[in-house]
């Protein structure tokens, strides 16, 4: 239940302090940190403008796409307090569940008709699939590491001892934030700012999308960050009681929206074709973690 | 015995009544029969689930010997997944068939030998006699064949099913060879003979033994490379029949696998391996064809492929989990494959029924001239995208629990000791995450340009949905795959049995290990009701919200455009393409280019047509061989009949003086190893 309510909060600020860095960092002054939030609210209130072309996809999609994401949070534990849902095997079922708003929001797109949104659902469903080995490859690793499966016993048990250890945390770290990356649809895999359809993946999907469904959007793509942030989080806080847990986890994700915001200030998008291969590189990373991992428990014997 | 005589006789009451019913009568005639005959085998087959082997013997005659059969937990569990998909499948076929009903002989044949189909498909089920098992397996490719090429008059259906005929018959010869092997050595076509037998020889033999049982059903169940046969005869037959060929006809090469894994004593975790590389090799290599197929139909068959792909690794690592005695993974395994097994007959079987609606509406199966049929037929879109859901594994539906218990048993593996079990376990679960991720672009594409955007093509008649009673069935089959994710506990217990076979549990109850396995499934039936619960609510607040909002229609976003013509939509191809670039290696993609030139541009001409380069290297490369050999015997064939009339006569000579040249050549070979 703790890990909800800290990855909300963090939700809530998160989009905020990435868009004040890039402001700050390109000289501007940016608007508040709580801007993002407003505009979700604002959309809220909204009425909504429906294509011609679409079906009831279009309108249950948002809907299933934020449900999904929900049910990917309950799952997340922090430290020692488990996730609201926790059982053998949990993470398998956040990979699925947020396997089932993907196939939802890719749809959604198709349904328009759009040459610009089937080519953001392209995209989008091939780099889905390139990330997800990656992270079976990943919970397998610390599932070997820690004798157990499910995302609560596995961080809960997780402590980081000797050097490879340390290694290895620093490399996880990595493929989880690129896969929050591919999932968020930021830099350096797509550009949430870009001015031009050809060049987005997940802004041109939801091009059509108004009002209410649109805030559901938004607020679902805000609370993805937090979630990932909350599990690189749980890859240190193992054992750590919750009076220094808590502020870490803050610092943690504080730290992460900013250099995701300095990221984007001062590195460019890559190339559409080189996506497929960086992707990719995810799955051998996190199998260099796997081969630490058998390195630790000397399986090499 | 009784019900079995009696279950013998429906079909043949069948053949001898059939004719003689009106164009209407025949289809309801046969599913009336064929529904008495589910009842009598599914009677026996739920017995046989709540733990009573049923075995009975026919005498048989003397060349047979006696014929043994045996209804136990694992033929019971098929037979019900036979059942199911036959009834659904013949009650969607009346109603499919209607557009045939000029077609009056062709109709009677096809109304029998769907009888004789399921009559063959539930003996082999049962059968422990291996000469009596041959005539039913006989049958039932005999009955497949006929089902397949219903419409011969296209030439590209009969090419396909004389392409499964002889491979169906290759299956044969693998199974002959395996049963005269242990015939020639006991004397006794019984399958208890087998077991005796390969318990007794050294175990390099009897791993010999099985991989001639497993490719002859690894055909049936179109494992890679035995696979070439499935894309071409699905598309061919009519969609109630692919189906269930899909559904259940595959299934039964997986039904004999299992079976020999009982039967054969061999190595198990060698065999274990050895099936989890094939079926990794099936998963990845079926999907990754079904992507780029244009055909519906055909792209359903490659995802059959990659299904029994995902069966198959459950399977593999159930038998490494008995060899290496680990019964927590051997549970699993098994479990997982039985339950994919009848997941994916009832999405498979609901995909291809709907893909029929679509048939019967568009009378085409080219995606790239599909579009927007939601709109037209919103119920079959409906279903489709349940299915559709259900086959890439996602939750709340009942494909993820499969997949579920398989992902569980791989990590669960991963505590095991060696070295190269991990690795096994960690590149078994990349692939099937792999396979996952690839299962999810190849339906997002059928859905998304079949069903959604608007019409690619002017199509020459008004599509409109189906009558109800024609979706009813697919209605059945979405219900179970809603009931299975929802309730996924009730069908594990089901399984108790049939797993408890391999495992060898206590029969009456489960043991702690898979008690502990399990579970894991019950809170994911939980966190299945909760995403329904979440998706209801947050519709329902949605509705609430935009009660007063003003709700308008326009057209989609085009950059500013405002005419938007539907050629300017993603097209199939064009959706997978950056995926055809990137797995190029892998596929056979045939292309048809004119590029567009000059100031005022001519017309321009893009085609690509994909084959099987698995096909192209084990079925096209030693046809062309041996034909180039034959051809140097054409001399023969000089088209005199007189000619062929001598060489019959020779032929005739030879069988006959064999025999009485037989002592010479015997005492001939003696003399020669006497020097």
């Amino acid at each position: 239940m703790l890990s909800v309510i800290l990855i909300v909060i963090a939700a809530i600020f998160f989009t905020g302090i990435i868009i004040r860095t890039k402001s700050l960092a390109s000289g501007r002054k940016g608007p508040g940190i709580l801007q993002p939030i407003r505009d979700v609210i604002r959309l809220f209130r909204k009425g909504v403008v429906y294509s011609e072309t679409t079906s009831f996809v279009f309108q249950i999609a948002p809907t299933i796409y934020f449900s999904s994401v929900i049910m990917a949070m309950l799952v997340v534990p922090f430290g020692q307090s488990r996730g609201v849902l926790s059982f053998n095997g949990d993470f398998i079922f956040f990979a699925y569940v947020l396997a089932l708003g993907k196939f939802f929001s890719i749809i959604a797109a198709m349904d328009t008709g759009s040459s610009f949104e089937g080519m953001g659902a392209s995209r989008e469903a091939l780099y889905s699939m390139f990330a997800e080995p990656a992270f079976f490859i990943l919970m397998g690793s610390l599932a070997l590491l820690s004798g157990h499966t499910s995302f609560h016993e596995i961080f809960a048990a997780l402590h980081i001892g000797s050097q490879i250890s340390y290694a290895l945390a620093a490399l996880a770290t990595f493929v989880l934030l690129m896969i929050a990356m591919i999932e968020s649809s930021r830099m350096p895999i797509d550009d949430p700012k870009t001015h031009l359809e050809l060049t987005m993946i997940h802004e041109v999907m939801i091009l059509d999308n108004s009002g209410f469904d649109l805030g559901l959007i938004f607020t679902a793509g805000y609370l993805k960050f937090a979630i990932y942030g909350a599990l690189i989080v749980n890859l240190f806080i193992g054992v750590i009681p919750f009076q220094y847990a808590i502020p870490s986890f803050f610092a943690i994700q504080f730290l992460m929206a900013v250099s995701i915001g300095l990221i984007e200030s001062f590195m460019a998008r890559f190339r559409m074709s080189h996506n497929p291969q960086f992707i990719v590189a995810l799955t051998s990373v996190s199998l260099l973690i796997f081969f630490g991992v058998l390195l630790i428990l000397q399986k090499f014997m | 015995m009784n019900l079995a005589i009696a279950f013998i006789l429906v079909p043949l009451a069948g053949a001898l009544l059939i004719p003689f019913f009106k164009v209407n009568g025949k289809g309801i005639a046969a599913f009336t029969l064929l529904f008495i005959n589910a009842l009598i085998s599914g009677y026996l087959a739920v017995q046989s689930l709540q733990g009573d082997v049923i075995s009975f013997s026919f005498p048989g005659s003397y060349v047979t010997g006696d014929i043994p059969v045996r209804i136990d937990a694992l033929s019971g569990w098929f037979m019900l997944i036979i059942n199911l998909v036959f009834v659904t499948g013949g009650f969607y076929g009346l109603f499919y068939m209607k557009a045939y009903k000029e077609q009056r002989n062709n109709l009677t044949l096809h109304s029998i030998i769907f009888l004789f189909q399921h009559a063959a498909i539930v003996s082999v089920c049962v059968i422990q006699n291996s000469f009596v098992f041959l005539i039913a397996w006989e049958i039932l490719a005999l009955a497949s064949f006929l089902l397949i090429i219903f419409e011969h008059e296209h030439i590209a259906t009969l090419k396909a099913g004389i392409n499964y005929l002889i491979q169906a018959h290759f299956s044969i010869i693998f199974l002959m060879i395996g049963f005269i092997w242990v015939a020639s050595k006991t004397g006794s076509y019984d399958f208890a003979a087998i077991t005796a037998y390969s318990a007794s020889i050294p175990v390099s033999a009897s791993f010999m033994l099985f991989i001639f049982f497993f490719i002859a059903f690894a055909i049936k169940a179109g494992f890679v490379p035995f696979h070439t046969w499935l894309p071409y005869a699905h598309p061919a037959a009519p969609s109630h029949v692919s189906g269930m060929m899909s559904g259940v006809i595959i299934k039964i090469g997986i039904f004999g696998i299992l079976r020999m894994l009982l039967v054969v004593k061999t190595d198990l975790t060698s065999v274990g391996y050895l099936i989890l590389i094939v079926s990794l090799i099936s998963g990845l290599y079926g999907v990754m064809l079904a992507i780029i197929q244009h055909n519906l139909k055909k792209l359903l068959a490659y995802h059959s492929i990659e299904n029994i792909g995902i069966i198959g690794i459950g399977i593999g690592i159930g038998c490494i989990g008995i060899g290496t005695g680990n019964q927590v993974l051997s549970t699993l395994g098994f479990a997982g494959a039985l339950l994919h097994t009848l997941n994916h007959s009832l999405f498979k079987s609901l995909l291809f029924y709907t893909a029929g609606n679509v048939y019967q509406a568009t009378h085409t199966m080219d995606i790239e001239k599909l579009g927007g049929l939601i709109k037209k037929m919103p119920q079959t879109a409906a279903l489709f995208l349940i299915a559709a859901i259900a086959i890439c594994g996602i939750p709340p539906f009942n494909g993820f629990v499969s997949e579920f218990i398989i992902y569980t048993g791989l990590y669960n593996w991963l505590s095991d000791a060696t070295l190269v079990s991990l690795l096994a376990a960690i590149f078994s679960t990349a692939g099937l995450a792999l396979i996952g991720g690839l299962a999810m672009l190849c339906f997002t594409k059928a859905f998304g340009v079949v069903f959604l955007g608007t019409a690619r093509c002017e199509l020459p008649h008004s599509c409109k949905e189906v009558p109800f009673l024609q979706l009813l069935p697919m209605y059945i089959l979405a219900g179970i795959i809603i009931l299975i994710g929802l309730f996924p506990m009730v069908f594990i217990d089901l399984l108790s049995k049939p797993v408890g076979l391999f495992t060898g549990s206590i029969p009456l109850a489960l043991n702690q290990s898979q008690v502990n396995a399990f579970n894991a499934i019950q809170p994911v039936s939980l966190a299945a009701w909760i995403l329904i619960l979440l998706i209801i609510s947050i519709f329902t607040i949605r509705k609430f919200a935009l009660h007063h909002r003003k709700i308008e229609t326009g057209p989609t976003w085009g950059c500013g455009y405002v005419a938007p013509t539907s050629k300017i939509q993603y097209t199939a191809s064009s959706f997978v393409r950056t995926y055809s670039k990137l797995f190029a290696p892998f596929l056979s993609m045939g292309k048809h280019e004119d590029e567009i030139h000059g100031v005022l541009p001519s017309e321009g001409k893009y085609h690509t047509h994909p084959y099987d380069e698995v096909e192209k290297l084990l079925i096209d490369g030693p046809l062309k061989l041996n034909k180039s050999f034959m051809s140097r015997f054409l001399f023969l064939n000089n088209g005199k009949l007189q000619f062929y009339i001598l060489y019959g006569v020779l032929f005739i000579l030879a069988v006959i003086s064999l025999p009485v040249i037989y002592e010479n050549i015997y005492s001939f070979i003696e003399f020669l190893k006497q020097l």
